[in-house]
């Protein structure tokens, strides 16, 4: 293979996929991913449920093997080297992979055999990594007696353990309040204080995006967009107004003979799309001739980009694609 | 390509994924299982209920129909050690049916995900199961005086050995019928549809002697049977009984007119144990 384009001094991209396909027997989840995530990256991978991320992430964590293509994870092959892409990554899963009758603790000691890690530290790094999350207080008690949030840290810090080079984070948000998803990407992002990783993470809100220092953009098995979220959203090239005036009527008609833009009320504010939205309300003010109350301009999000990219929002993808195809059935290899 | 990643990426360690690290990984799943088999003090007790209904409730009961022999051996003593193989089997069987449990609760995939072959794993979950189903059978064990056998220390751990290979067997069975049970509510009629049966063909509770022939192929095809004689030969060893009563409680197993020697009976049963492991560590490999 062509390492040479990589050598350079530095080391290997934390992840690399070429050509990558999965092909189930009625369903072609993954449809040719190239992709280089940089050591250190926080790299978001978003897509409607059934787009194929959580299919791509178990092909990265050697849990199922692509039908054609190469994946490699911090220099290593998940074909063929699998014991050693195992050794150096972290998992947290969907679904929950704790036992509840043993403690918190009982747990990382449990993960930690498996994983070889080196005795002589091993108590101090469960310290470690349980202060991290703020578990250290409940490290003795059994995990049955924990939160759905608590749970969740639990695991992120049984997946750093044992110091991996990758954390796969297979929507680690899933089924949380709001709250303890905000709380959750705390400690996500913190990590990189503490540790050095590259932290790999599946998420279909959109919003948890933003928190990523790249993301890609995945549809019905293809990356379909790939960059920061800033340039991505820039990309889209319109900003969100929403205006609220004395006569809303009059102002949309206005928008539309002065200005030639398409205005809708949307709850209670007339909103349009706009390039440079900040730069633009000067003149609005000026030239609307209707008395305006308030201005907002919105950059735009994640949600207009997956739109743009797609010509669909993520809810209707999954929708439609949800109940298309078995694909998230599958995926989740139950 | 391989050679790149040793270059480049030299701070980090990997472990030779030697046989040490294998067997640490082994010996912490015992580990888990001597943990949860402490922690569930309900499941210890309810399944002793079971096997001392059947010495002390069924044995007595049926005492005064069936005469054991025409010695001084009652009903309940040679039940004895069909007794204790019973709670061997129903233990170390649901020790390995419990990994259906950890499928659901996911713990499952927490260790297959791990760097350590599959092999290792459900070694270390068939040691765990041998081990909780021999300490609990130390509780039947403890009362053998109760039923006329003596304490003889040699047969104490002549039966600790055969009841750990038992449940070895058993455990490795439960563990092939776990890769196939996808929901825990099949647990259950599994034990009863396969697990069952093999206690009542097994001599357990009745002497192979005089048997018709479609109940002595079946006992003969069941493993158990070996997993169950030797230890019944181990106890009648110890007490005062002749020949003739011998012949009739504890006949051994005979092949066509060969009378087969414990020692292969053992043999056999560390064959099929083997036999059983391998085929969960490839179901095991297979399906998840």
């Amino acid at each position: 293979m062509a390492t040479g384009n990589h050598l350079g001094d530095g080391p290997p991209p934390a992840i690399r996929l070429r050509g990558l396909v999965k092909r189930y027997a009625e369903v072609e989840a993954v449809r040719g991913i190239d992709l280089d995530v940089a050591p250190g990256e926080t790299f978001g991978f978003l897509g409607p449920n059934g787009a194929g991320k959580s299919t791509t992430i178990k092909i990265l964590c050697t849990l199922v093997t692509a039908t054609s293509g190469t994946a490699q994870v911090a220099g290593w092959d998940v074909a063929t080297e699998r014991d050693a892409v195992r050794r150096h990554i972290g998992l947290v899963f969907q679904e929950p992979t704790l036992d509840s009758y043993l403690t918190g603790e009982q747990n990382l000691r449990f993960h930690g055999e498996l994983y070889g890690v080196d005795r002589s530290g091993a108590a101090a790094r469960r310290e470690e990594v349980l202060r991290m999350v703020g578990l250290w207080e409940r490290r003795g008690d059994a995990v049955q007696t924990y939160s759905g949030g608590m749970r969740r840290r639990l695991e992120i810090a049984r997946g750093l353990l044992h110091s991996p080079r990758v954390l796969f984070l297979d929507e680690p948000t899933i089924g949380l309040d709001p709250q303890t998803r905000a709380s959750i990407w705390e400690y996500l992002r913190n990590l990189h204080r503490s540790e050095e990783i590259t932290v790999f993470v599946t998420t279909h809100y959109m919003d948890e995006a933003e928190h990523c220092d790249r993301i890609a953009i995945i549809n019905e098995g293809r990356i379909v967009a790939l960059d920061t979220p800033d340039r991505l959203k820039a990309a889209i090239g319109k900003d969100r107004v929403q205006i609220s005036t004395e006569d809303d009527q009059a102002a949309i008609q206005a928008l539309r003979e002065r200005f030639e833009l398409d205005a809708a009320v949307l709850d209670g504010m007339v909103s349009f799309a706009v390039r440079d939205g900040a730069s633009f309300v000067p003149q609005l003010f000026a030239g609307l001739g209707v008395p305006i109350r308030s201005v907002t301009v919105n950059r735009p999000s994640l949600d207009d980009v997956f739109l743009a990219h797609t010509g669909t929002t993520i809810s209707d993808a999954e929708r439609s694609g949800g109940g298309m195809n078995p694909l998230a059935a599958l995926a989740r290899g139950r | 390509m391989s050679g790149m990643p040793t270059a480049t990426v030299a701070s980090v360690q990997v472990p030779a994924m030697g046989l040490r690290h294998e067997a640490r990984a082994a010996f912490v799943i015992w580990q888990r299982e001597l943990i949860r088999f402490a922690k569930d003090r309900a499941r210890m007790v309810s399944s002793l209920v079971q096997p001392i209904l059947f010495l002390f409730v069924l044995g007595v009961g049926l005492s005064s129909i069936v005469k054991a022999g025409n010695g001084p051996v009652s009903f309940t003593t040679f039940l004895f050690p069909g007794v204790l193989a019973t709670s061997v089997l129903f233990t170390a069987a649901f020790s390995g049916i419990s990994m259906v449990w950890d499928r659901e609760f996911g713990f499952l995939r927490e260790m297959l995900v791990a760097p350590v072959s599959t092999a290792s794993i459900l070694t270390g979950k068939c040691l765990g199961g041998a081990t909780t189903a021999t300490l609990q059978s130390l509780v039947l064990l403890a009362l053998a005086g109760l039923v006329g056998v003596p304490y003889s220390p040699a047969m104490m751990l002549a039966l600790i050995g055969l009841m750990f290979l038992m449940a070895f067997m058993l455990t490795a069975l439960g563990l092939v019928l776990a890769a196939r049970i996808r929901q825990v509510q099949s647990a259950m009629p599994m034990v009863q549809l396969i697990i069952t049966p093999l206690m009542f063909l097994s001599g357990a509770l009745f002497p192979l002697s005089g048997l018709p022939a479609w109940l002595t192929v079946l006992t003969h095809v069941n493993p158990m049977t070996y997993a169950v004689e030797p230890m019944r030969s181990v106890v009648f060893d110890q007490l005062p009984v002749d020949p003739a009563t011998r012949a009739t409680l504890d006949p051994g197993i005979v092949w066509g007119h060969w009378q087969v020697p414990v020692g292969v009976q053992v043999i056999l049963v560390i064959v099929v144990s083997i036999a059983l492991l391998a085929a969960a560590v490839a179901r095991f490999a297979r399906t998840e």
